[in-house]
């Protein structure tokens, strides 16, 4: 019976309950009515009970010899686990759980157990009742209050030495609800102990510590001091005797902190299944702690300081580097107020036995947006007044926890209103990362005008009408170009006007870009672009891969009117600058000529006279519906050799196209009609007059340039139109005048003509200049690319 | 995607290394040593030019028959070396500069920990780093 080989824990367990029964301090000898009591607490029956007391000896010694006791305190484990009481079982189990006592009136043996329990049986101890807990965390608060330090004899420091290793993993465990009561003996074991409680992180020198001593501010000696404790007290799996000196602090530190957070949890009723909550008297001690590195708590911790403070806590440097890892939540090399506490907090929780999580819980992370708009305390005023507010709440804590309690959460909420707002201010990565969430919208918004799709084919028509034409390799200038009428003519009826400022913006983009910067509908625009990025594969385009198109979408369809000023300043200024098309007064011609074209087509399918168009007509007449702008700028092209005989009758036409004025457009769709049914040769001009409408939008594939006299010659043009559509409607009334009209009709579709092929030599002039600026730049860009390809 | 990521110092010793497990580690190791000569060679080559003239993305350094290896080289004459299966469809440039680019973040991070010691060995314990790094492995960053 003698050879009892107990565990270490079972050891501590045990002499503490031996203590705990051993009133008279005898060392030796147990009183049986103590021992009884602890026994019939362990509720087993009384049979159990006497018989245990026969096995371990009692009954022969007549009283509990400290041998005796631990036996009889193992048969009791066996007891409660069910097992049959044999002595020769004591030293076989293993893995029995400590002997569970639901104490009534005394209350160190709970206490011990609760320790003990903690210590090792993470599930095994059933707190005691509520009650039990509420009479405990009563007495806790008073006997923290006064603080009254009992000087443990040496031999008596084993509890104490105890109760700091159960401590540790007590207090995360009091985080937890069942654990509440447990941790209730913690704080009634506080009062045996030199009692600074943890937050005080003062010297743990014994002495009256009062309550605001408790909750003042502490220099940084006692800290280190109390960070050399931490060493002492490794978390929860051993339970190593202290050295006698470092007892006093460790246990002033670790019932100081299991004090405080079981007070805390008592106070907090509500389940907080959070174990990484940071209770308010923590969050202040911590706020006190970091006034002590930085008094300005707005202000950051370097590095190196916060370093230096944590290296204190004697934990491995890589699990400091990784407590470092999640609380520098904005990455910056320092820390925050918030920042600071969320570390502090994962300190204690390591050196209390947690382990690290992958992530910093959220409870821990700073507040980037103030959350407790239930304070309703103004940021600033909170700011204002909270720097005096805990010096003045600290010495109000003595009076009573409740009032404690009371004041923490308004501070809290303060210190988080004020931790967010400093944390907003200092958090650049939250700002950086609100500015990134804005700009992609833009582009996304750019995104959803275009209609892409439908222009791609077209385009590749385009593309290949285009080379037809020129035989060139520049598909891509005149792609473009090939693409917008078509796009205008399915676009015309949009808003034109905007568009082309819009686009234009984008088509400052490139040289190329520049030709699409017409007025177009956004979609058209986004056509073009996509146009652009379709033929960059063959062409010498040099465009960027999609980003770059939808940006200047994106300022297209916001700022059409800057688009518009920039086009503005562009027609006066005159510079070759691609990409900015200046033609605003160029608008409303535009639509006119796809609307005219239109009925233009209309015209041609209805009309009589089209069978006696020209050879260029008739194919380009079914194309007007679609591509109306495009066919008539092939015409044109077509026709450019041809215009020479037709130019006075095209030009005619052709100018009465770009007509600004709607109304003007039916009239003169129907003297068009007229003039066409009259005259053959006026049929002829049908297909012209598709050229001069692409020139506005073609201007988006010019450059500026082009399109600048473009923009001044169709006001002349107009003009020009609107006196010949002036004469016109004159001439089928007259039949007597009919050759005399005719010939002044001639007359003047011939200046008209030769001002438009003028225009035409012009631009053609300005689309050479403006691919071999492209080439250039395509050349430069050559040169400046890394060797990507390498 | 990449199949071996490297971090070496400034005296080309590894700080982190990194491979996709399923092949051998030991040819990443070499290959990544021998690509240490390519990458003083290209820094020596700008020579006179400072390093703010010089860019951190040097671009493929060689290639293989079976994977392709790019460099990368901060101020501070700290290394990336990203090793790329060849099968892969050919990533694009900014693809490769990309993961660079979130390599180098990663970094920045380590190096802000003051716990950390420059010249250490980027412990595994390094979770952010290491997610990131892993992340460049797996993920095709676009």
């Amino acid at each position: 019976m003698e050879s009892l080989t107990l565990s270490d824990v079972e050891q501590k367990y045990y002499s503490e309950l031996f203590l705990s029964c051993d009133v008279d301090n005898t060392k030796k000898v147990a009183s049986n009515g103590k021992v009884l009591d602890l026994f019939r607490a362990a509720q087993l029956s009384n049979e159990v009970v006497l018989q245990i007391t026969e096995l371990c000896g009692a009954t022969r010694l007549g009283h509990f010899g400290r041998s005796q006791f631990y036996i009889a305190l193992k048969l009791i484990a066996l007891a409660q686990s069910g097992m049959p009481l044999r002595v020769e079982t004591l030293n076989s189990v293993r893995d029995l759980p400590l002997p569970r006592f639901v104490m009534g009136k005394n209350e160190q043996e709970p206490r011990h157990a609760v320790m003990f329990a903690d210590a090792e049986n993470q599930g095994h101890y059933f707190p005691r009742p509520p009650l039990r807990v509420q009479a405990k965390k009563v007495s806790a608060h008073e006997m923290i209050q006064p603080c009254v330090p009992t000087a443990d004899p040496q031999p008596d420091t084993t509890s104490p030495v105890v109760s700091p290793h159960q401590s540790p993993p007590t207090s995360p465990h009091a985080w937890r609800k069942h654990k509440r009561q447990a941790s209730g003996g913690n704080v009634d074991r506080q009062p045996s102990v030199p009692g600074v409680v943890w937050p005080s992180f003062r010297e743990a020198q014994p002495g009256p510590v009062t309550g605001d001593g408790m909750w003042s501010a502490h220099s940084p000696p006692p800290v280190q001091e109390t960070w050399v404790s931490f060493t002492d007290t490794p978390p929860s799996s051993t339970l190593p005797m202290h050295p006698p000196s470092a007892q006093p602090e460790s246990t002033t530190v670790r019932t100081g902190m299991s004090a405080m957070i079981t007070n805390e949890i008592q106070r907090q009723t509500s389940g907080y299944d959070d174990p990484w909550k940071i209770t308010d008297e923590q969050r202040q001690y911590y706020i006190n702690q970091f006034k002590t590195i930085q008094p300005d708590l707005t202000g950051l911790i370097p590095g190196s300081a916060a370093k230096e403070f944590f290296t204190k806590s004697k934990l491995p440097i890589l699990e400091l580097s990784h407590i470092w890892e999640l609380s520098d939540f904005d990455k910056d090399g320092a820390l925050t107020l918030d920042e600071f506490c969320a570390a502090f907090h994962l300190v204690v929780a390591r050196k209390n036995g947690y382990d690290l999580p992958e992530k910093l819980p959220e409870s821990l992370m700073p507040k980037l947006i103030d959350l407790d708009d239930s304070a309703g305390v103004p940021e600033p005023a909170t700011e204002v007044s909270f720097s005096a507010s805990p010096v003045e709440v600290t010495p109000n804590k003595s009076p009573s926890m409740p009032s404690l309690n009371q004041n923490w959460p308004e501070l809290n909420q303060n210190n988080e209103q004020w931790e967010t707002f400093s944390e907003r201010s200092s958090s650049s990565q939250t700002l950086t990362q609100f500015d990134s969430n804005i700009a992609p919208a833009d582009p996304d918004t750019a995104i959803v005008h275009p209609v892409p799709i439908r222009m791609t084919p077209s385009k590749i028509h385009m593309q290949e009408m285009e080379l037809k034409r020129t035989g060139s390799d520049h598909t891509h200038p005149t792609s473009p170009l090939m693409a917008n009428p078509p796009e205008l003519s399915d676009e015309t009826k949009l808003a034109a006007s905007i568009k082309f400022p819009g686009t234009s913006v984008g088509d400052g983009y490139s040289s190329s870009d520049s030709f699409t910067s017409d007025q177009e509908p956004i979609s058209s625009a986004v056509n073009r672009q996509r146009s652009h990025s379709g033929t960059s594969p063959e062409g010498l385009k040099v465009v960027a891969p999609p980003p770059p198109p939808p940006r200047p979408h994106a300022s297209h369809s916001r700022s059409s009117s800057l688009d518009m000023n920039r086009n503005f300043a562009a027609v006066p200024a005159g510079s070759q600058q691609p990409g900015v098309v200046a033609f605003p007064p160029a608008v409303p011609p535009r639509p006119l000529p796809t609307q005219t074209s239109v009925p233009h087509g209309h015209r041609s399918v209805e009309g009589d006279g089209l069978p006696a168009h020209t050879s260029t007509s008739p194919h380009q007449m079914p194309e007007q519906p679609n591509f109306a702008d495009f066919s008539q700028f092939q015409a044109f092209a077509v026709d450019q050799p041809e215009d020479d005989e037709e130019n006075p009758s095209d030009s005619g036409q052709a100018e009465r196209c770009p007509e600004a004025a709607g109304t003007m457009r039916t009239t003169k769709n129907d003297v068009q009609a007229e003039e066409r049914n009259a005259t053959t040769v006026n049929s002829a001009k049908v297909s012209t007059p598709l050229a001069p409408p692409p020139k506005p939008v073609r201007r988006r594939l010019k450059s500026e340039d082009e399109l600048r006299p473009d923009v001044e010659d169709l006001p002349q043009k107009s003009n020009v139109i609107a006196t010949v559509l002036a004469t016109q409607p004159s001439i089928p009334r007259s039949i007597g005048k009919d050759k005399k009209a005719i010939q002044a009709s001639i007359r003047r579709n011939k200046e008209t003509n030769t001002v438009l092929a003028r225009l035409n030599s012009e631009l053609q002039q300005q689309l050479k200049d403006l691919l071999e600026e492209r080439i250039s730049l395509e050349v430069q860009l050559e040169q400046l690319r890394p060797f990507s390809h390498l | 995607m990449a199949v071996c990521i490297a971090v070496i110092a400034k005296e080309n010793y590894p700080l982190y290394i990194r491979s996709v497990p399923t092949q051998g580690e030991l040819k990443f190791h070499y290959t990544v040593h021998t690509s240490l000569d390519v990458v003083e060679e290209k820094i020596s080559g700008v020579g006179k030019a400072l390093a703010d003239q010089r860019e951190l993305y040097l671009g493929l350094l060689y290639p293989t028959e079976d994977y392709k290896v790019y460099g990368y080289v901060t101020n501070s004459k700290v290394k990336f070396v990203i090793v790329v299966d060849s099968s892969n469809a050919s990533l694009r440039d900014n693809e490769i500069r990309s993961m660079f680019r979130k390599l180098h973040n990663s970094f920045t991070d380590v190096m802000c920990n003051p716990f950390y010691n420059p010249g250490d060995p980027i412990q595994s314990k390094s979770v952010f780093f290491c997610a990131h790094t892993l992340s460049i492995f797996y993920v095709t960053i676009h």
